[in-house]
């Protein structure tokens, strides 16, 4: 009798799993069929199978030699990636003073940072833009300054969520840990690195992704900042492809795949690493 | 949390000042620039002001007049009660389902993960081919289980009446759809991170306890999680308060018939189509505004109190 309703509880529990899971997965199964399908067929049919006929690789062929993809993934994978490690590196000190020391202005400090999450992009990019022009950096048609003015209110633009994340996690590291390392002679900053970031590694890992793939879709910043050709991001040559496309939709869908790949791959290989999940195992060490 | 260790403020400095230094100069002074924005007359985007408006509150004023606006706020406020029950709520269920199996839970994560990973000119794209008004994916379904209404002409044409469903009865669902769709694997990383973090070892003595099942997510998993699913919560009101990108692709502005406005589309649109650089700059005010109250609203109900 109780094997009986466990078998029925794990079946439905798969099936509303499986089911939100279909949800999301099918609609990139879609684009890459239709990545592959002719382009006239994709508004009449795009759910069967692109075999026969209505395969055909033109797509890929039109989107790799209309657009420079490679330099858009090189400028794309410097931005992302800098922002990333940042992001992680100011995220990570910030949570964790914030989190452990009791200091007046601290619930200030906090009030502050989750303000800084409800600015909208766009409220900010105006002052930024002419403020980064009188710098010397935006606006000046050298790769390297664009790419250094997009970086930079990026990772202010990740920062106060990836501290809010932070600070949750860092919060229910039980405290013994850093006591015990603290008699055993470590200072603050040994107790930071050897004891706080191997705990909450797994949600470090999760900051650092968010952070990529944030900075890596953010259209907006990249088209305030990045105006010439050899400065495009990967995101930026998408929507110019989306926009001179017009109905070419397997163009438009082949671009997309383009696009997304890299991120999934650097998504799928962290993730690994997010579920190890070293927390559940920190209290008894 | 009030261990010898931390008696000692002064590296609090090396830990706090740096990423405090790049919110100022990035995120609080342009911030600040931009509400002193609101009170100037600034005619295009990259130009300097010309002087205070007049009377210098004339943009708040607007806001407060402003169909449009009221429009945006009603919208808004929906979608951020539909984010909070459906976004959120999903999500929750989602990760306490993966938390109890054993086989695919890593492919579950994977795969919830996909929606956040695709840019939102794609799934905007997408979202409008589903919902066409003619031969789009929900209709042809609605139209095969004889859901839509249709007649055969004497010459065997069969004319559909076709469910538009970007009208005005139904455009909120096809605009909050999506959003909800994409976000909901966002706050079930989070929640799924979460719940790792509670000690295997509770489990086992509630198990010793009898408590296992419901109970044991009523009484060791909901409370513990309690702090995540508040960090949720904000991050789900603000992003609401926020939202601009998929809307803006599959509605435009302010589809239809400017009764789908959303606060973070109108401000767009003030801003870099109108050219109302000002206005644009005293909506982006309200929205922080609301995000700091409702976000202050929802931790003083669910944090726990001790801590902040």
């Amino acid at each position: 009798m109780q094997t009986g309703r466990k078998r029925v509880t794990m079946t439905l529990t798969y099936l509303v799993l499986g089911l939100w899971a279909l949800t999301t997965i099918y609609p990139f199964i879609w684009v890459i069929l239709n990545s592959f399908r002719q382009k006239g067929l994709i508004m009449s049919d795009s759910f069967s199978l692109p075999l026969g006929e209505a395969f055909t690789w033109d797509n890929y062929l039109t989107a790799w030699q209309r657009s420079d993809f490679k330099n858009a993934y090189l400028n794309s994978f410097l931005i992302s990636g800098t922002v990333t490690v940042c992001v992680v590196i100011l995220a990570g000190l910030a949570a964790y003073g914030l989190v452990r020391y009791r200091f007046r202005g601290r619930g200030f400090l906090y009030s502050l940072i989750m303000a800084g999450m409800m600015f909208p992009v766009f409220s900010t990019i105006i002052p930024v833009f002419r403020m980064e022009a009188v710098m010397g950096l935006a606006g000046t048609g050298n790769r390297w300054l664009s790419l250094l003015a997009v970086i930079l209110p990026q990772i202010a633009g990740n920062l106060c969520f990836a501290i809010i994340i932070l600070m949750g996690f860092i919060q229910s590291v039980p405290i013994d840990l850093e006591e015990s390392a603290y008699l055993d002679g470590c200072n603050v900053f040994q107790i930071y690195f050897r004891i706080i970031i191997p705990a909450a590694k797994s949600s470090f890992a999760t900051v650092a992704i968010f952070a990529f793939l944030w900075s890596y879709n953010d259209l907006f910043t990249q088209s305030f900042f990045l105006r010439y050709p050899q400065e495009r991001a990967i995101t930026g040559l998408l929507n110019e492809i989306s926009s001179q496309a017009g109905v070419n939709y397997g163009l438009m869908a082949a671009s997309v795949v383009l696009v997304v790949i890299p991120v999934l791959i650097v998504y799928v290989c962290l993730q690994k690493h997010i579920i190890k999940g070293l927390t559940a195992g920190a209290v008894k060490g | 949390m009030n261990s010898m260790i931390y008696k000692k403020k002064s590296p609090l400095l090396l830990f706090l000042v740096p990423a405090f230094l790049f919110l100022i100069v990035y995120l609080y002074y342009p911030f600040f620039q931009n509400i002193v924005n609101t009170v100037m007359k600034i005619g295009g985007l990259g130009r300097a002001a010309e002087g205070m408006n007049e009377p210098w509150y004339e943009n708040y004023q607007r806001l407060f007049t402003d169909p449009y606006m009221r429009v945006a706020l009603k919208n808004t406020m929906i979608l951020i009660l539909c984010t909070v029950l459906f976004q959120v709520g999903i999500a929750l269920i989602l990760a306490l389902l993966v938390d109890t199996i054993r086989v695919g839970a890593q492919f579950f994560r994977t795969v919830y993960f996909f929606p956040i990973v695709i840019s939102a000119t794609a799934l905007g794209l997408m979202f409008n081919l589903i919902f066409l008004y003619k031969g789009g994916m929900v209709n042809q379904l609605l139209l095969s289980l004889g859901k839509l209404p249709y007649e055969i002409k004497p010459s065997g044409k069969m004319i559909v009446q076709w469910l538009d469903w970007k009208d005005q009865a139904h455009f909120l669902f096809t605009m909050f759809l999506p959003v909800m769709w994409q976000y909901v694997g966002f706050y079930f990383v989070i929640l799924v991170t979460g719940l790792n973090n509670i000690s295997p070892e509770l489990y086992e003595a509630a198990a010793l306890d009898g408590a296992d099942g419901w109970k044991r997510t009523r009484f060791i998993t909901l409370p513990l999680l309690r702090n995540v699913l508040c960090t949720c919560l904000v991050l789900a009101i603000t992003g609401a308060l926020k939202v601009f990108d998929l809307p803006w692709v599959m509605f435009g502005a302010g589809m239809p018939e400017n009764r789908g406005w959303l606060t973070g589309t109108y401000m767009y649109d003030q801003t870099f189509n109108k050219m109302n650089v000002d206005y644009g700059s005293t909506i982006a005010v309200l929205i922080v505004v609301l995000g700091v109250v409702l976000s202050n609203v929802a931790n003083r109900i669910f944090r726990p109190s001790e801590d902040i």
